[in-house]
């Protein structure tokens, strides 16, 4: 089977994130970034689906520069090959432009499977997924806890996280799964991962090779626009409660003020 | 507890390191320190836990082998990389980075005195994650004065293999490892009577005795290790017959590199927090670090620190390039676990009565780092080695008299 995971590299989740206040984008040259935490989960579950059936994995990401150090973890992982969409024009797209630009690179190669995180730690709006999946007419299966892949019938069926539990969906192949964090532990690099990732193919495409119209990609094409931000307020000092007896009723009270109960 | 800010964040070292994938192997070091080790440390600390299932990680990570042979399956690495990898696993947890530093021990006599037949038969098993080793020297009576050790190995009259009776003392996962590299003693010829051999776990008449109390790094089990009639093949003796004590002195060389370079992970350690409390904990209506007299005492803190690395580098870096380093080990083992005891007791300073309480990790740094001038020769015995070099009587070859204070690991 042939899969592609789609990864985003992000500013590095223990590092405090900023945003840049003269483009009000994120300010990514501050700091670490590392590879979308959830998108370790969908590498390692490709991985185990290549191996069960002597299959390939391919990652993409589309981002700047140093987003080839996240394409360089996952070849460490196991991952066969990578591609990295790169150009100028991307900077500042938004997920409507971002699907595009993915959708029409992968609409270019074979596959059985896509599969993604169900959300990155930074934008977090949790569309790429379903707009992957719609532009590329593909069943969207999200959210899956598991997923069992059946090559000869070419279906694919998923445990989808639902609040009460899970539902249990089936689809064609090929389709575009997103995953989370219950589904695996991911494995770490091993050292004979970190040589054999430095003869891997990291192949670097521009929109001019992967055929993407710059008019439809980019801050200047977004259909959403940041409009204006504010930090987040220091947190307050909080409620010390001390136990004279009614200390249940009162974080029971607390609690439910918060409508957390 | 009402202790102000919180202590500062495990700060990434910009390391001095020789290749890109040196760098790569650091950088995944430290995820898994960050990730697996940090979180648990002292919970398994507290309750003397050992962390099987630490090492299993490590082991998958490709780390169990960092400076053997990629033919035997190691990863072929100079030892200024191995022993930054022991570093940066000890400034998370102590106990990690040396049992790391032990379990590469266990494994130096079969891949340096080892015939081809041998190695290729088990270093690979050693070597790729799964089995975890230990190195058997010390006894109960012979500890600095290793070659006085009185385990013996019986050779049975058809040559076969060898009848293997005595005691182990302070053997590091003793009773969890999968193998055992054990000093015995084959003849009465003092050091020339020793050897060496690869004594699997599981063999009748081996066992080991409930870990000992410590003061600290009590998550490293310590354990006697009783041989009661314990059979070992011919096969498995690395060496000649006799040609054990040279070859526990040549590991033992090595080890020490492994020791100094657990010792500045632990000093950093130290370090690192007292630097980040000294930062936050204001007193007099500013930050502590802000006094010329406590900024100076860090500023020695990081000098010690600084210092005792570029000595175990140094030292690391001769053996790399295939010079003498006997001399240097001792010298970085002794500076370097000094250091470890100095800055860790400053660190506990810095912290005022926090440093005191078990809230703060500074006083299990302080702890542990007692170990360090301890193991694998206490550092009398390294200034006794210094000592001969400068007597003009390092060579270890012919074998020492009693009492030349080798040391165990
Ligand atoms: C209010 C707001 C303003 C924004 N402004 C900007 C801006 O000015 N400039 C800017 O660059 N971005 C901006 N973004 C971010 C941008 O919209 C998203 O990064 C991008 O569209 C992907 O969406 P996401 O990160 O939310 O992915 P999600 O849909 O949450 O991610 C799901 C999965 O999709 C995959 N994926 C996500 N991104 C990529 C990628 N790039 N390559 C490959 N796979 C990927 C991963 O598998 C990921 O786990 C903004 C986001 C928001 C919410
Ligand atoms: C936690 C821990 C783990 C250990 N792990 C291992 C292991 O895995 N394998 C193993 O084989 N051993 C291990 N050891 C044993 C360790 O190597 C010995 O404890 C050490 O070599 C000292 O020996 P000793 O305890 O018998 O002390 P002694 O040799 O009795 O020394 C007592 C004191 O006398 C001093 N002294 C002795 N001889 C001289 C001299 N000639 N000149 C000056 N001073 C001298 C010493 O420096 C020391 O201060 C471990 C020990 C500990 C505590």
């Amino acid at each position: 089977m042939k899969i592609i995971v789609c990864v985003k590299q992000v500013p590095d989740t223990w590092a405090e994130k900023r945003l840049d206040p003269a483009t009000s984008r994120l300010d990514r040259a501050s700091g670490d970034a590392v590879l979308n935490e959830l998108d370790e989960y969908a590498v390692e579950e490709a991985l185990r689906i290549a191996e069960a059936t002597a299959g390939s994995v391919t990652v993409v990401t589309m981002g700047p520069e140093r987003a080839a150090e996240a394409l360089r973890k996952t070849l460490q992982m196991g991952a066969d090959a990578a591609v990295h969409l790169l150009d100028e024009r991307l900077a500042g797209s938004d997920a409507v432009g971002t699907s595009y630009a993915l959708a029409t690179l992968l609409a270019a190669r074979e596959f059985d499977l896509v599969l993604l995180g169900s959300e990155s730690t930074d934008a977090r709006t949790s569309l790429l997924p379903a707009m992957l999946a719609e532009r590329l007419g593909l069943p969207q299966m999200t959210f899956a806890a598991q997923v069992e892949v059946d090559p000869v019938a070419r279906t694919v069926r998923i445990h989808r996280q639902t609040e009460a539990g899970y539902d249990v969906v089936e689809g064609s192949m090929p389709a575009v799964v997103s995953v989370v964090e219950k589904i695996n532990e991911p494995r770490y690099p091993s050292f004979k991962g970190i040589m054999a990732a430095k003869k891997k193919p990291l192949e670097t495409v521009s929109l001019a090779d992967a055929g993407i119209d710059p008019e439809q990609v980019g801050g200047d094409h977004a259909w959403s626009a940041v409009v204006d931000f504010a930090q987040r307020p220091p947190r307050g000092a909080g409620v010390v409660v001390s136990d004279d007896g009614q200390a249940a009723h009162q974080l029971a009270d607390f609690l439910a003020a918060e409508k957390l109960l | 507890m009402a202790a102000g800010e919180p202590v500062a964040v495990h700060r990434v070292l910009e390391r001095d390191l020789p290749s890109a994938e040196a760098v790569e192997l650091l950088s995944l070091v430290t995820e898994i320190a960050r990730d697996q080790m940090a979180p648990r440390v002292t919970d398994d600390e507290r309750h003397a836990r050992f962390p099987r299932d630490v090492f299993d990680v490590l082991g998958r990570s490709g780390l169990f082998g960092l400076p053997y042979p990629e033919q035997y399956g190691g990863a072929g690495q100079p030892y200024q990389v191995y022993l930054q990898v022991l570093e940066e696993l000890s400034r998370t947890w102590l106990a990690v980075g040396l049992g790391l530093s032990v379990h590469t021990l266990a494994c130096f006599p079969l891949a340096s005195f080892g015939t081809t037949e041998q190695r290729q038969e088990w270093l690979p098993h050693m070597l790729d994650g799964t089995r975890l080793g230990a190195y058997a020297l010390s006894e109960a009576h012979s500890g600095s004065d290793a070659a006085a050790l009185s385990t013996r190995a019986v050779a049975d009259p058809a040559g076969e293999g060898y009848t293997v009776t005595g005691a182990k003392s302070w053997i590091t996962h003793g009773g969890y490892a999968d193998f055992y590299t054990v000093m015995a003693r084959t003849s009465d010829e003092g050091p020339r009577g020793i050897s060496a051999f690869l004594v699997e776990a599981g063999t009748e008449g081996l066992s080991a005795a409930a870990p000992e109390r410590k003061m600290g790094m009590s998550a490293s089990p310590t354990a006697q290790l009783l041989l009661d009639g314990v059979r070992v093949p011919a096969r498995r003796r690395i060496g000649a017959e006799g040609q054990g004590f040279p070859i526990a002195l040549a590991g033992l060389d090595t080890g020490r590199l492994g020791i100094a370079a657990c010792a500045v992970g632990l000093a950093q350690a130290g370090l690192d927090a007292a630097v980040g409390w000294a930062r936050s904990r204001r007193q007099f209506g500013r930050r502590i670090i802000d006094n010329e007299g406590l900024g100076f005492q860090l500023a020695d803190m990081a000098a010690s620190v600084a210092s005792a690395r570029a000595t175990y580098l140094d030292a690391a870096r001769r053996r790399d390039r295939g010079l003498r380093f006997s001399t240097e080990a001792a010298v970085a083992k002794l500076i370097a676990t000094d250091a470890a005891m100095s800055v860790t007791s400053s660190a506990v300073g810095v912290f005022g009565g926090y440093g005191y309480v078990e809230d703060y990790p500074v006083e299990r740094y302080l702890r542990e780092a007692k170990v360090l001038q301890i193991v694998e020769g206490t550092n009398q015995v390294q200034r006794l080695v210094i000592a001969r070099g400068l007597a003009g009587s390092a060579d270890p070859q012919p074998a020492p008299a009693n009492g030349f204070g080798s040391a165990a690991g």
